[in-house]
């Protein structure tokens, strides 16, 4: 048993008892009190518990808690500001990219990285960027349109 | 692109106008859970937490048929952390199984399993990887016995019977204890019939077995109450149905558990029998303390019912002008080892077998059967997938063999309201089959490839970098299909719900309570919609599902708008009357309009006929006891088919939906990829279009899914899985997902509220069958079987 140390949303945490086996998504989860990644499939297929660790995107699943010491993690409950939810999360709303919602989490981390690095996608690049995300419900029509919508809002604020 | 066609002449039933509340019904209000849901607050089941909660975990039988000569749990005790382990042996009633129409479903195994996947033991520890290695030091002996895996195996006069001593009501009416239901469906004189065809052909079709993966495991938190009860917050689709299935095997009448709905990741069918309710409840009840199960997505793939595996046979036959004169069809659907809904899903088979059809003369028969297989149950379309897979692609193989267009020979043919089904039920609301395949046929096509610089990425193989648009050949397939909506054959379907109206601040307030499983598709947003029609207020509250309300029926069939939204309207109508007789009662003395007809509540004011404003709501209500109701919905009653002639008004009402699928094929390689799969459907009335819009997209990516890539893989050797998980069993990603433009026809049907039609499972039936016709237009392979692989590409 180990203690492990990060920062997550900008806020230091450390859990203590953590079992050398724990992945960082079980200690978010499970031990932090962040359960909005999400655990799909724990087996790196399905993007669900994609958050960023040191602002690159990867699966929280498959990444030993141990790994995270010390680093940055931002995870979807990182997204939102003072505001209200991000321009992200909007579009997802707006665009009715949400049914039952278990994907969405690691979409909005996955979508959010893109959009930072990209600001104007094609539908090819979003296609390649988000193609480690399953969603079951909706068929990515609306998912597109999300990214599209947030990507528009973005160029127009900036 | 989404276009919608307005609601026309038929007019909706009795109630009020369109009202102006905003956010009422027909319009696209957003998700009342989206914001919960987009900041990561929403709970699901999976993420339910309890002080001093354990973790359970199960055992699971690595074979899929053996006897269990001994089970030795005293390793798995003795290692620190584990608070209990349970077999068989400690299921504290005399019932000792469960399932959703009979009751053959061991808890944990009886001294045999009959699947590979079947819970054998039960763990319980505080934390899951102790919970796993307890449940690996847990010793069982097996001795396997020999499998039967298809119909051949499972009829043959020497096989293994799975279910020796059943005693069900279909028992002494199949012709074999491995045959869990028949349904023949005989009309007409198909022999005379089949004398009239100038052209006949038959074909025969393979399906495999899709899973409904759905991304939330199976997962819930069952708590030990002080009443010697237990409370149990789950995803599934039916709390009630849950509720039965749960408190016999506990031995605890059913007030005593008490089910919460929490969040559900997706369900498509697969929530629709138990997986770790009874399991946690156990484990909680034995120890003491809340217990907590999440499956795997391997135990998901082992732990819940699939989507059946069939073998169909067909033969249709035709006048040379094209007139469908018979069909004849056999249809075997590998219901698995326990029974779960097999039997209605043979129904279905059988009821949609020929498709939405004009046909006199038809004899069909379908089949479901135990075998040693995974077991079969609920999965989006159910049964009438598989069908309109094998008589789609009869479809165009009789259209070829007359020289026709495929959507031509299907225009001939298409049924219209009036024509009868082959059960002899008469289709009593719009079926508009030959508008929809107009509707698709005529959308823009999407751009050819540039043949001199196309794009890798919009390439069959991608980024894989397999062509660069060299052997691609693009197709075009057109398919349509009908589903039914609601349960059938006799089934008295219900729905329940509770509604509240009260001032709250001077303000009105309503709020909705059932029992409906919210499990992406959106029941609680059209709920909130329609109170607020139906009461003319816009403060709408829905309460959280469970089982302190009455059954809302389950969220399948595509029939939670129609049942659960039918209850709320019904029950919004009596909640109206009662403001009116309080109103009455207030002011009715006064104002002689009180006492008149056509009152309704609108924008929050008791309005006449005439748009005279009588009184606000607020005024009616203040100082009154909140007016709270609730009250059962029944659809229509149905009628069981015929045992033999398959004859009876065995279905509600009916869905249609059609498909244009364009693909480009690799044919050197393969390689597929969907480019387009358009949808036209008839709703009956949209309300809520962005919805609508969602459920056919998905059910349309579903159906590419089953075309292209998905499959449960089961050897047949040893009828063990040989796929549990995302990594092998493949689904649709985004970019397999194609451009999915969706064209909503809204033709009400008098029977329903608001004349909706259910939505949710007809895009599913025609996807299918559009890709493969469009591969088999872009390769000339017969390819009749689904999923296609490479090799009958390139074979």
């Amino acid at each position: 048993m180990m203690r492990v140390g990060f920062t997550v949303n900008g806020v230091r945490q450390t859990a203590d008892g953590v079992w050398e086996g724990e992945s960082l998504l079980y200690v978010l989860r499970e031990r932090m009190g962040l359960p909005g990644s999400k655990n799909a499939c724990e087996q790196g297929e399905c993007g669900s518990c994609t958050v960023r660790l040191d602002g690159v995107p990867v699966c929280a699943c498959l990444v030993a808690a141990g790994q995270a010491q010390d680093r940055e993690v931002r995870t979807v409950e990182g997204l939102a500001t003072a505001d209200g939810p991000a321009a992200v999360q909007r579009a997802f709303l707006d665009a009715g990219a949400v049914q039952c919602g278990f994907c969405t989490p690691g979409l909005l981390v996955a979508a959010d990285e893109l959009l930072e690095r990209d600001a104007d996608p094609s539908d090819a690049d979003v296609r390649e960027a988000l193609a480690g995300n399953l969603c079951r419900c909706t068929g990515y029509e609306k998912i597109m349109d999300a990214v599209r919508l947030a990507a528009a809002r973005r160029r127009e604020t900036v | 692109m989404d276009t919608r066609t307005p609601t026309t002449s038929v007019p909706s039933p009795a109630g009020p106008g369109p009202s102006a509340a905003r956010g009422g019904i027909g319009e696209s209000v957003r998700r009342p859970d989206g914001t919960p849901k987009v900041t990561g607050a929403f709970v699901y089941s999976s993420d339910l937490w309890h002080r001093d909660m354990l973790w359970g975990q199960a055992l699971r039988s690595p074979h899929a048929h053996a006897r269990i000569l001994s089970v030795d749990v005293s390793a798995a005790l003795a290692l620190p952390g584990v608070h209990a382990v349970l077999t068989h042996d400690d299921l504290p009633a005399a019932q000792k199984r469960y399932g959703l129409e009979i009751a053959d479903t061991p808890v944990l195994a009886d001294g045999v399993v009959r699947h590979h996947g079947e819970p054998v033991a039960l763990v319980a520890a505080d934390h899951p990887e102790t919970a796993r290695r307890a449940a690996a030091l847990i010793r069982v002996e097996y001795r396997q016995l020999p499998v039967v895996t298809d119909e051949a195996s499972a009829l043959a006069p020497d096989a293994v019977v799975l279910h020796p001593d059943r005693d069900d009501r279909r028992a002494r009416r199949v012709p074999h204890p491995n045959v869990l239901h028949r349904q023949p469906i005989v009309r007409g004189d198909v022999a005379a019939a089949a004398r009239r065809a100038d052209v006949v052909v038959t074909g025969d079709y393979v399906f495999g077995m899709q899973d409904q993966a759905f991304l939330g495991p199976e997962s819930g938190l069952a708590v030990p109450a002080g009443d010697g009860g237990v409370d149990l917050y789950v995803a599934t689709q039916w709390l009630h149905s849950d509720r039965r299935q749960i408190a016999p095997v506990l031995g605890l009448p059913e007030e005593k558990v008490r089910l919460t709905l929490a969040g559900v990741g997706g369900a498509f069918g697969g929530r629709e029998d138990l997986s770790m309710q009874i399991h946690a409840c156990l484990l909680a009840l034995r120890t003491g303390r809340p217990v907590k199960i999440v499956y795997s997505r391997e135990e998901s793939f082992l732990g819940h019912a699939h989507r059946h595996p069939a073998r169909l046979h067909y033969e249709h036959g035709a006048t040379r002008d094209g007139r469908l004169t018979h069909v004849r069809c056999r249809i075997v659907l590998d219901g698995g080892a326990y029974a779960s809904s097999t039997a209605a899903v043979v129904g279905n088979a059988a009821s949609l077998g020929i498709g939405p059809y004009r046909v006199d003369d038809v004899e069909i028969e379908a089949v479901g059967l135990y075998t040693n297989n995974p077991p079969c149950g609920a999965m989006r379309g159910f049964g009438a997938v598989q069908a309109c897979f094998a008589y789609e692609a009869q479809m165009d193989k009789l259209a070829a063999e007359l020289g026709m267009d495929p959507v031509e020979l299907r225009r001939i043919n298409a049924m219209r309201q009036g024509d009868l089904m082959p059960t002899g039920q008469r289709v009593d609301s719009p079926a508009p089959v030959a508008e929809l395949l107009r509707r698709v046929r005529d959308m823009p096509l999407p751009p050819p490839l540039d043949p001199k610089a196309p794009d890798v990425r919009d390439l069959p193989g991608g980024l894989s970098n397999t062509s660069h648009g060299e052997g691609i050949v693009r197709g075009i397939g057109y398919a349509v299909g009908i589903k039914n909506v609601g349960f059938s054959e006799g089934f008295d379907d219900y729905s329940t719900a509770r509604v509240r109206l009260e001032v709250i601040g001077g303000e009105p307030v309503a709020t909705v309570h059932t029992a409906m499983a919210e499990v992406g598709q959106g029941g609680v947003t059209v709920h909130a919609q329609i109170a607020r029609t139906e009461l003319g207020v816009e403060q709408v509250t829905v309460h959280p599902a469970d089982t302190a309300v009455g059954s809302a029926g389950s969220t399948s069939a595509s029939r939670q708008t129609y049942m659960t939204g039918g209850a709320v309207k019904n029950t919004c109508g009596a909640v109206r009357e009662h403001v009116f007789a309080a109103g009455r009662r207030r002011f009715g003395g006064d104002r002689p309009a009180w006492g008149g007809a056509g009152l309704r509540l609108d924008g929050g004011k008791v309005v006449t006929g005439d748009g005279e404003v009588l009184a606000t709501l607020a005024e009616v209500l203040e100082g009154e006891e909140p007016i709270d109701l609730e009250l059962e919905f029944r659809h229509r009653p149905t009628e069981p088919f015929d045992p033999v002639t398959g004859q009876g008004f065995g279905h509600v009402q009916y869905s249609f939906a059609a498909h244009r699928a364009v693909v480009d094929v690799d044919v050197e390689l393969g390689l597929v990829k969907v480019v387009e799969l358009a949808c036209a459907q008839d709703v009956g009335r949209a309300l809520n279009p962005l919805s609508v819009a969602g459920q056919i997209q998905g059910g349309t990516v579903q159906g590419l899914g089953i075309a292209l890539m998905e499959e449960v893989r089961v050897d047949p050797a040893t009828a063990r899985v040989l796929n549990p998980s995302f990594t092998d069993y493949l689904v649709p990603t985004l970019l397999d997902a194609p451009a999915v433009p969706v064209d909503v026809l809204e033709l009400a049907d008098p029977h329903a509220p608001y004349g909706l039609r259910g939505v949710g499972e007809a895009p599913t039936l025609s996807s299918t069958p559009a890709v493969v016709a469009a591969v088999r237009q872009a390769t000339g392979k017969a390819l009749t079987r689904v999923p296609i692989r490479p090799e009958h590409i390139v074979d």
